[in-house]
């Protein structure tokens, strides 16, 4: 074990090593990551990544807030997947809660999670490949990612920062023509796909800067806390979403992929076949859209309609109380993770029974994946340090909150 | 769905396999236990963490192989103030559990898990950095989020949200 835990990169342990600092500016570093490197030639001795960058204090805003004022605060978390931290800061509130929520707003939960898997995991692909040096991919990621980024705009009326769903459903009725908008996209979307694989995949130079490069065992990546692709990279196969279903996953028939290897080209073919598995969710989901309410029937936790507000006194009440008051939630806590793009994404909520949280805190499936980056690199080359950086697929908001 | 009441008796809980794994390896390392909207929670004795945290993993009873996530809830003014808390996951046979740890506000240590799980580093740094609780045995306890020099520990409820002007 001791293997895994490194030591510090302060100064040059031997005569003949030098220590080189990249970031926290460094593209390839996608935000504000800062790795400080031990380096004799080429060949990476000790690394120590340092991050708190972008450390906005988020989990203590949070305590300030009532509980429905910090949907939006989630958002901004990992902001490539706003509905993911969306739906796992509501399920955890409505576990509190006790609520019920009705089933179309739990397949059009679904539905948009997946979309978000989709966008994240195109921006991913994108600068992955961009940091290696095929720059045409990012230019054909983009084009179906503009298409995803203006549903959501359709949607909620934001591109990026959606906030979207809400304590016991979701916002709004989508708009007309919005499932014809998304099974067209579903219809065509696999052969973007095998467009991106027909640059990467057989492609020799992509194979040669990413097989075999950055092997991380399977013990080593559960001894460090990894999750997501970067767990099933190495050949565990564990997908919160088919073992621990939550938000009705359970309807769902898809495949987790998983590769063997445990090297930068396995976790970028579980990414790349993950694309496809979520496209074909989706697909599911517009099938069998249930109809009926999309907010729960709970007057005094979810805002009730506009309609409703112009003709019943209660209905004014209830929004005037919640607006202004929030509503109490019941003492206790909950531990709520989900699978984000990333890995486990977990919500941990105390309440101590007021309209505030006692405490929110963030399980950031980044925080842990970057820990693997030491067990990754050492012994390995200092362009090879871009490589694993960009297949661990880091967001630093995350983890610096 | 109406809310049922936590169970807080250990002696209604002992057929968990953690708790009865626990209960029969040391009673006395087990402090209480509590289960609540379907999720388990145990009370550790602070110098029997880092055994008991052994033996979930290793037992194949049991099995906890993953460590999700640890993290520290301050609930200041009562004592003991701070409750730390980690959540394992079986990912064999798909379960968690919450271990917690009291600790009083005069003495904020307790035992690092990082020989057992090297994955407890940062979160354990972050814990530290937030709460000012110190591991004993971790190999790096450094600030992780806030600044080297920063004064105080944010996240504890005595430190206001606008922070010291």
């Amino acid at each position: 074990m001791s293997h895994l835990t490194p030591t510090p990169v302060l100064e040059p342990a031997q005569d003949r090593t030098m220590i080189l600092n990249m970031g926290p500016q460094h593209p390839s570093t996608h935000g504000v990551l800062r790795v400080l490197l031990e380096i004799d030639g080429e060949t990476v001795v000790r690394i120590m990544p340092d991050i708190g960058f972008l450390h906005t204090g988020i989990e203590k805003t949070c305590e300030a807030k009532f509980y429905q004022q910090v949907v939006p605060l989630t958002d901004r978390i990992d902001y490539l997947c706003p509905m993911t931290n969306n739906l796992c800061y509501v399920l955890a509130v409505e576990k509190l809660l006790g609520l019920e929520i009705p089933p179309k707003a739990q397949w059009m939960r679904v539905l948009m999670n997946e979309l978000t898997r989709i966008n994240s995991h195109l921006v991913w692909l994108g600068t992955h490949a961009l940091d290696i040096g095929a720059m045409t991919v990012f230019l054909y990621c983009f084009r179906e990612r503009e298409e995803v980024l203006k549903m959501f705009e359709a949607i909620s009326g934001q591109r990026m920062m959606t906030s979207y769903f809400r304590i016991g459903g979701i916002s709004l009725e989508p708009p007309l023509g919005f499932f014809d908008r998304v099974r067209e996209f579903a219809g065509y979307f696999p052969s973007r796909v095998d467009e991106y694989e027909n640059l990467l995949t057989g492609n020799p130079i992509w194979g040669m800067r990413t097989k075999g490069v950055a092997r991380m065992t399977a013990e080593d990546a559960l001894a460090l806390g990894a999750s997501g692709p970067t767990l099933r990279g190495s050949g565990v196969d564990f997908d919160l979403r088919r073992d621990m279903p939550y938000s009705g996953y359970e309807n769902f028939k898809f495949k987790v992929p998983v590769s063997q290897d445990g090297d930068v080209f396995s976790r970028y073919m579980c990414r790349v076949r993950e694309l496809r598995e979520s496209n074909e969710i989706i697909r599911q989901a517009l099938e069998g859209m249930p109809e009926g309410p999309i907010k729960a029937d709970a007057p005094g936790v979810v805002l009730p309609d506009r309609e409703k507000m112009k003709t019943q006194m209660e209905a004014l009440i209830y929004h005037f109380k919640i607006i202004t008051e929030g509503f109490a939630v019941p003492a206790g806590e909950v531990y709520q993770a989900v699978e984000s793009p990333r890995g486990e994404m977990g919500y941990y909520v105390v309440s101590d029974g007021t309209a505030k949280p006692y405490r929110v805190h963030i399980r950031a499936a980044c925080l842990a994946n970057l820990q693997t980056l030491p067990t990754m690199c050492v012994n390995g080359l200092i362009a090879d340090v871009v490589a694993a950086i960009g297949s661990i697929d880091i967001v630093l908001g995350e983890i610096d909150r | 769905m109406p809310l049922a009441p936590p169970i807080i008796e250990v002696e209604q809980l002992k057929e968990h396999p953690a708790l009865a794994r626990l209960l029969a390896w040391n009673a006395g390392a087990v402090v209480g236990a509590k289960f609540d909207r379907d999720e388990m929670s145990i009370y550790v004795d602070r110098g029997y963490l880092r055994e008991a945290s052994s033996l979930l993993r290793d037992d194949p009873g049991c099995a906890f192989n993953f460590l999700s996530d640890i993290t520290c809830v301050d609930w200041y003014p009562a004592e003991p103030r701070f409750e730390v808390v980690y959540h394992l996951l079986s990912i064999v046979k798909k379960e968690r559990v919450r271990l917690k740890v009291k600790l009083e506000s005069a003495s904020t240590v307790v035992e690092s898990l990082t020989p057992i799980w090297p994955g407890a580093n940062y979160f354990e740094r972050e814990v530290f950095d937030l709460f000012g609780i110190r591991f004993t045995g971790h190999p790096y306890l450094r600030r992780l989020l806030m600044p080297e020099d920063w004064e105080g520990h944010p996240l504890r409820k005595d430190y206001p949200v606008e922070g010291y002007r």
